[in-house]
């Protein structure tokens, strides 16, 4: 049933996703080519091998919310450059990584909040866009991670956060680190209201996201082969002189070490977070036990 | 625990602005009069002004990195009585680079946690150079937790180049352990001091260091990641460091002035390498500072938390400059 209704469900921006738009497609994942339609239609996931294909960040929340039910918050918060990271001498400028981030998705910041229904239960739900700046956690993401979490406990509503980011903003120095701790309290927060909160991880989620928000879900789900880890793969390769296996810091390896609940194809996460918020949704909690 | 070795700075350690300091220094202890004591140690101070007055940032990155650094235990030893060193983090191992204990402070019973980076060789492998994995982390947590059931003051101690980057740290959840800290000292029930000693490196550092009063070592640096890495990022060149150490802002006077600590700590003249025992007790004035507040009930969770909210910059349109953005 619930697979029916998934099948008719189109995005509406599928269709201007980063593949390029042609006939056809050589996955990244079995290298095979595939018809671009069909994977379009199976939302940017191959038919043949299920490598997920990294999606922006309103076709994720397009394909996971009741058609047309998305209504975006805290669209108004933008970057401020609060070091003024201009570098004259090496011609780098953050105010134009901003702009760049801005132009390459459409977006004000690296991440999209907002109300919505899911299989008609309410819920702040988010998502992380990895065009703006690699999905970087600086002031803005932090901030609205806030905000959206501060509307979760004020009505006493679930909030679902697509997570995807390559660390903290590096060129908001201490700010962006600080973030983390902000963060993680407005889990807290949600979690001494009693209000659900799932995070979904996907390719990648790292860093300074990783070790906050993200780290701290009731639920924690995660797409099939997404990159998840704190410290850089690279990173450890170099400080160890090793070279490390590729399934490392996959969700299937933080699955298996206990840091995952359930790695859940993009394709069934939203009958997968109906069935979850049923569960915990204050709401649904209190019309079960009247029932 | 004994009272660390004390160390003379040696020319052989000394940085490079710092060679003329040393080679004064030398000539001081070879006075032969008082007289020429005097007139050299004026000299020295003189000198000593001129090369602390014009500080680059990575020249602060280098001090807070010198080698002859006072680490966690030279503090705690000198400023704490009868601490007791606390092991285990009560699921899988002892963490040796998390030193964490209870002992007392003037009288008042406190609570401790701290990254030890380690003096001799030895020691820094024992210790893996303060960079705790997630058994570190955990063991921190316990000792916070401890803290907020007996209403004692928490005292963290914040020496670390990272968390550790290793196979282990991330099989054992490096990264929802750090969350998991954070998630907690928001809201501990209990103060909170934290004081950055010499190296605050990223989220490894802020894993002990959310608190109600931050305090920062005048040359220590606090930092999202080093300069080395955040110009090998930016620029594929990790040697454009100074130029990242410049722009990142990592100095305790910028944190100051981000609004990020609350107090830059001074450090005796030449650097706190220079005189462990003289850092300790201007740290330890510090310290009791913030006891006092405890006794004024100065300190609550609520003020923690929305001093922690607020951090961060951002521009926030209204609703028509937003609209015509968009269009
Ligand atoms: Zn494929």
């Amino acid at each position: 049933m619930s697979f029916l209704k998934r099948n008719r469900f189109v995005s509406r921006i599928g269709r201007s996703s980063n593949i390029r738009a042609g006939l056809w497609l050589k996955c990244h994942g079995c290298k095979q080519v595939v018809y671009h339609k069909d994977v379009q239609e199976n939302q940017m996931v191959c038919t043949l091998c299920g490598y997920h294909y990294k999606i922006k960040a309103s076709q994720r929340i397009d394909y996971i919310v009741d058609p047309g039910s998305f209504q975006e918050t805290h669209a108004n918060l933008r970057a401020a450059n609060p070091l003024g990271f201009e570098i004259a001498e090496l011609d780098y400028s953050y105010n134009a990584k901003i702009e760049e981030g801005r132009r390459k998705s459409g977006l004000n910041e690296a991440i999209i909040t907002g109300f919505a229904t899911l299989e008609n239960i309410r819920t702040v739900i988010g998502a992380m866009e990895f065009r703006f700046c690699g999905a970087s956690m600086g002031s803005v993401v932090g901030e609205k991670f806030c905000r959206a979490a501060d509307d979760a406990v004020r009505e006493r509503i679930p909030l679902v956060m697509i997570c995807s980011s390559g660390g903290a903003r590096m060129q908001e120095g201490i700010l962006a680190l600080m973030q983390m701790a902000k963060t993680a309290d407005a889990v807290h927060a949600m979690n001494d209201a009693g209000v659900p909160y799932i995070p979904i991880l996907v390719d990648p989620t790292s860093g300074g996201v990783y070790a906050s928000f993200a780290g701290l879900g009731d639920i924690t789900i995660a797409e099939p082969g997404a990159y998840i880890g704190f410290a850089g793969k690279r990173l450890i390769e170099g400080a160890l002189k090793v070279k490390l296996p590729d399934d490392f810091q996959t969700a299937e390896y933080q699955y298996q070490n206990g840091f995952v609940d359930i790695i859940s194809p993009r394709t069934e996460l939203r009958p997968l977070l109906g069935r979850l918020l049923r569960y915990l949704s204050p709401q649904e909690r209190l019309a079960a036990a009247e029932a | 625990m004994a009272e660390p070795k004390k160390r003379r700075a040696g020319a052989d350690q000394a940085l490079p602005f710092e060679k003329t300091l040393v080679e004064i220094e030398e000539r001081l202890s070879k006075a032969q009069t008082d007289e020429e004591r005097s007139a050299i140690a004026a000299e020295l101070d003189k000198e000593r002004r001129k090369v602390f007055e014009s500080l680059t940032p990575w020249q602060r990155v280098q001090l807070a990195r010198h080698p002859q650094r006072p680490r966690m235990l030279d503090f705690t030893t000198r400023i704490l009585e009868d601490f007791v060193e606390l092991h285990g983090d009560r699921a899988l191992a002892d963490d040796p680079a998390m030193v964490t204990g209870i002992g007392r402070f003037q009288g008042q019973t406190v609570c401790v946690v701290g990254q030890q980076k380690g003096t001799t060789t030895d020691e820094k492998l024992q210790r893996n150079f303060g960079m705790a994995g997630p058994e570190g982390y955990r063991k921190a947590l316990r000792i916070f937790d401890m803290a907020e059931r007996f209403g004692l003051p928490l005292l963290t101690f914040v020496d670390t180049p990272a968390a550790h980057p290793g196979v282990e740290a991330e099989q054992h959840g490096q990264g929802p352990a750090i969350a998991r800290n954070l998630w907690a000292l928001t809201r501990l029930r209990t103060p909170v001091f934290c004081a950055i000693l010499s190296e605050g490196g990223s989220g490894g550092a802020l894993g002990i260091a959310v608190g109600d009063w931050i305090a920062m070592l005048e040359h220590a640096i606090y930092v999202i990641c080093p300069p080395e890495r955040c110009a090998e990022i930016l620029w594929r060149d990790a040697e454009r460091k100074e130029i990242a150490a410049s722009a990142m802002k990592v100095t305790a006077y910028d944190l100051k002035a981000l609004g990020v600590i609350d107090s830059v700590v001074g450090e005796p003249p030449g650097g706190a390498h220079k005189d462990h025992a003289g850092a300790a007790s201007i740290l330890g004035e510090e310290v009791e500072r913030f006891l006092a507040g405890c006794r004024e009930g100065r300190w609550k969770p609520e003020l923690r938390r929305e001093k922690y909210r607020k951090m961060g910059a951002w521009i926030e349109d209204d609703a028509e400059t937003a609209r015509q953005a968009q269009a």
